[in-house]
């Protein structure tokens, strides 16, 4: 689908991040590559945002690199969808345009109308966008992001606070995005949604890379004792 | 004559001393947004030495005395002075420096912090984004134009309201450098308390109207962009 | 965001109709003293003088002393004020051209009605201070070494007594001007020295009254001169010897002469005999 270059796979190397004194990651390894969606998953304060981030170019590791197929970033193709997406004061369409014109890509009507439509929003275009729902600003943010056109795609908890409907609808999204070639990198705690979405599972636990692996051998046969607890207390809860 | 009766049967030099204000204050209004709200911006969004310094510095210069900037302007623009050779001393141009440079750093310091808090709420969608630093400063800007509007509004209020530095580097002309404040100092100074009154309660409604203005636009502007 | 070039468009028309065409503009600035303009002569002899030369004349009023510092920085190019030892000085500094007797006013001491000094109708303004201070009533000073501050150190001198300098409770520096010493004294119930000019246009009178006058010390000359051009090359000479000449002229007497509120005159006109 694509000729330019990859930035994948993404390889982290004994990667430590700090905040303070609190130590976020710690040593982590891993490498993200192409392929079906990789799923982060672990309790709150495992470190999955700060991977995530890190992953984005938002965060300096303190110790440890992470690197990229291609070294020039500046054609980098990645975009973000954050747990609580930042609204732009302007409309929907507007909040469009300016992903468009950040990527350096041309503000085509069409192409703005063909993206809200993707998301479900064709009737909003002209709404402000801090006016729209959770779960409409959640596939605006959608929007915004495949308005880079990235090879690969950050989410970050994408519908941590929306109802089961809203739900569906940004998980079709993001199936039809991967589905479509783009690499999809997602950090979830909704098992349901790990095992709806996931090709691929990284679990972290307290700051450590636990187990990265299949996403049907990880819920059927995980390898250690905490990820095993994670799916049984998720589970009963 | 009463200010009232003054309003009534529009009088034009009132009308003529109410426009010189007008033009006067939002001309300086209008500069020092020009200046300070990039300024504020680019000290709210880099990190350099002395910063907490200059930010107190400039908070601090909020409560810049009125007659004290005056004082200063007075003798920047003398002829004695180093800018004398413009020979604008005595004229509309001086107070709108004079007010330029009161409200200067009110509109810097209020939008450094509007800017700042912004930024930490954006910073990670703009920086996800790739956007150059330019169109950071100005994509703050322009959502943060709501506050920065109120921000206007009190620099506005703070230049329309303030006597000292017009009465010195404007000298009170009649006709030619007389504005609303100066007019009210001088006809209480000359026991016209009645007149000083009306004329201060037709100050006070021209700032209240600009101000309904402003949130009008602001309330039309809310729900169509907000 | 398609707004934001015109309004700065907008803005800076309105900011550039301010500037005056200053190349050709006939307009010069005088310096001159609160109590002559609060009286209202500018606003009544300077339309004659525009309508005879197109000339406009933009008064800043200071306190004389001030308006004097206004002249040697070059920022005015006609000083007219009432202290005729600065003016003097003015002059023999080589800040002023030539010092032109204009008019006369008097100034007269103004009092509470009650007049707790008992010196009311009294014609001898030494007696009168001697026995402001004796009652230790109050008494406000302009204290803004205007032309009029002045005169009342000179009479407190001719007294022989110096509150200034002793700085006594009853005597108060308010460092403003006229209207602003009259309204004080109005609200303390105190004496001060004021132009006849100024009081009888002052509106506020309250419980105030004229305690003395009529004493040849309260005399009040004015005098106007050119800024000196040799000091301040930018100075209108011109135009400012043109209005100079006007002031002086039978004109220009006149129309001083025609200045009347309520009926009376406030200036008397003495270019040709004054000193």
């Amino acid at each position: 689908m694509r000729d330019r270059p990859t930035s994948l796979p993404i390889r982290f190397d004994a990667v430590t991040y700090s905040a303070g004194t609190t130590a976020i990651l710690r040593e982590v390894s891993l490498s993200i590559g192409a392929g079906p969606p990789t799923v982060l998953m672990g309790p709150n304060g495992s470190g999955k945002t700060t991977l995530l981030k890190m992953a984005m170019g938002l965060l300096t590791p303190v110790s440890g690199r992470v690197d990229y197929a291609d070294q020039k970033d500046q054609a980098r193709r990645h975009a973000f969808v954050f747990q609580k997406p930042v609204m732009l004061r302007r409309t929907a369409a507007r909040n469009i345009a300016f992903a468009l014109k950040a990527a350096g890509r041309a503000n085509d009507p069409a192409v703005i109308a063909r993206l809200l439509e993707s998301v479900g929003l064709g009737a909003l275009a002209d709404r402000p966008a801090r006016r729209l729902s959770g779960g409409e600003q959640q596939r605006l943010a959608l929007a915004r992001a495949l308005a880079r056109d990235p090879e690969v795609l950050f989410l970050d908890e994408p519908t941590a606070s929306l109802d089961p409907a809203a739900t569906k609808g940004v998980e079709d999204i993001i199936a039809r995005t991967a589905q479509a070639g783009v690499k999809i990198v997602m950090a979830t705690h909704d098992l349901g949604q790990a095992r709806r979405l996931a090709g691929e599972i990284v679990f972290l636990a307290n700051g450590r890379l636990l187990e990265q692996m299949p996403a049907s051998t990880f819920f059927t046969n995980p390898a250690t004792t905490e990820a095993r607890r994670f799916l049984a207390g998720e589970l009963v809860i | 004559m009463s200010a009232l009766e003054l309003i009534v049967s529009g009088d034009a030099r009132l009308f003529a001393i109410v426009g010189l204000s007008l033009i006067v204050t939002l001309s300086a209004t209008f500069f020092a947004a020009v200046i300070g709200m990039p300024l504020g911006a680019l000290i709210a969004l880099t990190r350099f030495p002395g910063r907490n310094a200059l930010i107190v510095i400039l908070n601090g210069c909020m409560g810049l005395p009125p007659v004290v900037v005056g004082l200063g302007v007075f003798l920047l623009l003398s002829r004695s002075g180093p800018l004398g050779e413009l020979g604008i001393l005595f004229t509309p141009q001086a107070m709108i420096i004079a007010q330029a440079v009161l409200i200067g750093p009110i509109i810097a310091a209020l939008t450094r912090q509007v800017i700042e808090d912004l930024w930490a709420e954006y910073r990670d969608e703009l920086v996800a984004m790739d956007l150059s630093r330019t169109s950071r400063v100005a994509t703050l800007l322009w959502d943060a134009r709501f506050s920065l509007m109120t921000i206007l509004l009190a620099g506005f209020g703070r230049a329309a309201a303030e006597v000292g530095a017009v009465m010195i580097v404007g000298g009170n002309i009649d006709g030619f450098t007389r504005v609303m404040t100066t007019t009210i100092a001088l006809e209480t100074s000359k026991g016209n308390l009645a007149l000083a009154i009306g004329l201060g309660l037709v100050l006070i409604s021209i700032i209240l109207l600009i101000n309904a203005m402003a949130w009008a636009v602001r309330g039309w502007a809310e729900r169509h962009a907000g | 965001m398609r707004l934001r070039p015109i309004l700065i468009a907008a803005f800076l028309a309105i900011g550039t109709a301010t500037l005056p065409a200053s190349a050709q503009d006939k307009s010069i600035v005088v310096a001159s003293t609160t109590s002559t303009q609060d009286s209202g002569l500018f606003g009544f002899i300077l339309p004659k003088f525009k309508a005879k030369t197109g000339i406009d004349v933009k008064v800043i009023a200071q306190g004389t002393g001030q308006a004097l510092d206004t002249g040697r920085r070059g920022d005015a190019d006609v000083v007219f004020v009432h202290a005729k030892a600065q003016e003097e000085k003015f002059v023999a500094d080589g800040f002023g051209v030539k010092r032109y007797p204009v008019m006369y006013n008097d100034f007269v001491l103004i009092g509470p009605k009650a007049d707790p000094a008992g010196i009311k109708g009294g014609k001898d303004i030494v007696v009168g201070l001697k026995a402001i201070n004796d009652k230790a009533s109050p008494f406000v000073s302009r204290g803004d070494k205007s032309g009029t501050h002045s005169a009342e150190l000179n009479l407190w001198k001719a007294a022989s007594l110096d509150p200034a300098g002793t700085k006594p409770g009853w005597y108060r520096e308010i460092g403003q001007g006229m209207g602003a010493a009259l309204n004080t004294a109005g609200a303390m119930l105190g004496y001060v020295l004021s132009d006849r000019g100024t009081w009888i246009s002052f509106k506020n009178k309250g419980d105030l009254q004229i305690a003395v006058e009529g004493d040849k010390r309260l005399f009040n000359q004015y005098g106007i001169i050119l800024v000196n051009p040799t000091k301040h090359a930018h100075v209108k000479k011109e135009l400012g010897q043109a209005f100079i000449d006007w002031v002086v002229s039978g004109e220009g007497q006149q129309a001083i002469r025609d200045y009347k509120i309520d009926g009376q005159q406030l200036f008397f006109p003495n270019a040709g005999t004054g000193s």
